[in-house]
């Protein structure tokens, strides 16, 4: 176990790093030298091994600080974790999906031993062994959604399905990218997207929607998010932003390879099967520029996408300030040489 | 864009005839895997080779929804139809394989209705078994009414009225009984979803009783599959694809399409739910729109088309495909 998993902080003296056999697998989201807001997803299969996409859910060397994270920033503010009362029973469809799946792609983990209702769940990473009945909420320590996240890596929003849109109406929201769920539980898609630029006028959220309105059971689909975060701060909400936003102004070019990181959203979506809701799991990855730029081809890559994006971008994700100073430190790295396609290191 | 869920081969482990018009068919997959359970109201589209013809036709599910051991569906013999209903009760029988898709669910229950209002006509019972049984489970509140035209062809009422005692309402046709809609709505609970499944007078009539009445449209729901008609025959140009194709009179542009090889996306092949929304090129003639996904501003401007339900009659049509 002490192998497996890191013991490292991602607050405070902020210990986190990523091990080399982390570097090679990031998923670095850019497959060409440009970035544009698109619809981007494709299916969620079973990918490359050793990658993020090898299993449904990734479990990697971050899982039990993640978890010691997760439990910190919920005992400082329970409104983290929020499920509507018609959600229930989404949530036991995806506390099913994650036992089921991290067992089956986990076993040396995860067991999970089911006799009609009586299901035996053990976690050996987090040392957790619970007998419960399926679908009786009195027989777990808390709802069953907040009981499955409270032990998987990433954020999770549940979406129920009526009058032709999705509704946010449920999830466990701890390490976001600026965003509050408190402030968006009950909204519309298109409501809880609002605040994004240009992504409107592209129509991107009309055609989405259509798209995952017909989202069908058994086809999950996925994409990537991206941002910038200074530290390896997973909490970065609205509610915390008097400890980190400041955070920004303090940058210099000594410190700006070692504190900058690339945030990175592996965001999946798929149909749960008895509440017909959909499941989107966030989950994200951290880099910072250091780790990043030991691959040639990403730091490349990097360099050209921040300094092709569109200022309201650049804006939105919140790194406008620092441009200049990521360009500056990752220029060093850009030798005008051409890079192959996708985003696999070369 | 589409995303196609994997297909489940099955086989066909039960037939039962359940009245003089109506054969219940149990699939259990060939790997000898559960099935997933699925949502009260989602239906399956069951593959056919009918002769050399393939036909995909959509049946909802009826059994249990956390019965993962199988799906079932009910269904009724349509001898004036394209023949998928013939064939199912002619040829389908205890061991035969065959392919169905992954449930979808246009019809599901409102998780945030207080009550939930079931008005069935004849084969229209077959998504409320399913949702029944999974509101029972959870504890739902619900009321069924169930008209059919007589008592033999009145599909599991004796079954439903055994399972949820008053909760269950029996209309029948020949005794001249009626649902008496005009009092039934008015005296329900606030919060109180309706739902209609069954011919296509029944929801028409539901709709603007409910509508009459000031019900909200958010509050009624009704499914109604319908079946790819029979028309004349005609000829469509794909301009993507580069191939010109001749719809028969038994058979919907969109099996005509998928005839001549090309992929193109679908979820309900009833009309219903949108997927297969095509861009019209070019149209000299007059498109039979038949669905109830394109408005009617979108059906007058021919620019869109529904290939699993709409038809054509004129000099050339040119899709987007």
């Amino acid at each position: 176990m002490v192998l497996d998993f890191n013991d490292e902080t991602f607050r405070g003296d902020f210990t986190y790093r990523n091990s080399a056999k982390a570097i090679a697998r990031f998923p670095f989201p850019f497959p060409e030298d440009s970035y544009m807001y698109s619809v981007n997803m494709e299916p969620h299969v079973p990918g490359r091994p050793g990658s993020v996409f090898e299993h449904m859910f990734d479990v990697d060397e971050h899982y039990v600080s993640e978890m010691r994270d997760r439990a910190m920033v919920l005992a400082d503010d329970p409104l983290r974790c929020q499920s509507l009362p018609h959600m229930a029973l989404a949530g036991w469809d995806l506390l099913e999906l994650i036992m089921v799946s991290k067992a089956r792609d986990y076993p040396h983990w995860f067991t999970l031993t089911r006799d009609g209702n009586r299901w035996h769940w053990i976690n050996r990473p987090l040392q957790i062994e619970q007998k419960f009945t399926f679908l009786d909420e009195t027989t777990l320590p808390c709802g069953p959604m907040e009981y499955i996240t409270r032990q998987t890596q990433g954020d999770f929003t549940l979406q129920d399905q009526r009058d032709d849109n999705l509704w946010l109406e449920a999830g466990m929201v701890t390490t976001q990218a600026d965003w509050s769920l408190d402030f968006d539980i009950g909204m519309s898609f298109h409501e809880w997207h609002a605040p994004v630029p240009l992504a409107h006028e592209l129509r991107v959220f009309d055609r989405a929607l259509k798209f995952l309105l017909n989202l069908q059971l058994g086809a999950p689909v996925r994409r990537f998010n991206w941002t910038m975060t200074v530290d390896p701060l997973l909490d970065t909400s609205p509610e915390n932003y008097p400890t980190w936003g400041p955070t920004k102004t303090t940058m210099t070019e000594g410190t700006i390879g070692q504190r900058q990181h690339l945030r990175v959203e592996l965001q999946t979506l798929q149909r749960l099967p008895r509440s017909n809701a959909i499941v989107f799991p966030i989950r994200c990855y951290l880099i910072r520029f250091e780790e990043l730029v030991s691959v040639p081809k990403w730091a490349r890559r990097l360099h050209r996408v921040v300094r092709d994006i569109p200022d309201e971008i650049a804006a939105y994700k919140g790194f406008l300030r620092n441009k200049p100073l990521m360009l500056a430190y990752l220029s060093q790295f850009d030798d005008g040489a051409s890079t192959s396609p996708g985003f696999w290191p070369d | 864009m589409s995303v196609g869920a994997p297909k489940i081969p099955v086989t066909v482990a039960e037939v039962v005839t359940v009245t003089p018009m109506v054969k219940r068919f149990r699939f259990v997959r060939r790997d000898g895997a559960p099935m997933l359970p699925f949502s009260g109201g989602a239906h399956v589209v069951v593959e056919m080779d009918d002769h050399g013809t393939r036909r995909m036709n959509p049946y909802s599910l009826m059994s249990a929804p956390d019965d993962t051991s199988g799906y079932e569906i009910s269904v009724r013999r349509d001898d004036a139809g394209r023949g998928g209903s013939f064939y199912l009760h002619t040829h389908v029988t205890p061991g035969t394989e065959m392919v169905i898709g992954s449930p979808v669910n246009l019809f599901p229950t409102n998780a945030r209705a207080r009550k939930h209002l079931l008005i069935a006509g004849g084969i229209g019972i077959t998504p409320f078994l399913a949702q029944m049984a999974a509101l029972q489970a959870q504890g739902g509140r619900f009321e069924l009414h169930y008209s059919a035209r007589s008592s033999d062809l009145a599909a599991y009422a004796d079954d439903l009225t055994a399972r949820y005692g008053d909760r269950v309402h029996r209309y029948l046709d020949d005794q001249k009984q009626q649902i008496d809609l005009a009092n039934l709505l008015p005296g329900q609970p606030l919060g109180t979803h309706l739902y209609v499944c069954g011919p296509k007078g029944m929801i028409s009539w539901v709709r603007s009783t409910a509508h009459a009445l000031g019900w909200p449209e958010t509050a009624v729901h009704s499914e109604e599959f319908l079946a790819p008609p029979i028309g004349a025959p005609f000829t469509v140009e794909l301009a993507t694809s580069g191939k010109t194709i001749a719809v028969g009179p038994a058979q919907s542009l969109l099996e005509a399409i998928e005839a001549a090889g090309v992929v193109a996306p679908y979820l309900c092949r009833g009309g219903a739910c949108g997927e297969c929304e095509t861009s019209v090129l070019a149209c000299d003639g007059q498109i039979a729109h038949n669905d109830h996904w394109l408005t009617d501003d979108q059906k007058a401007s021919q620019t869109r088309i529904m290939p699993c339900v709409s038809r054509f009659a004129g000099a050339s049509l040119v899709l987007d495909r």
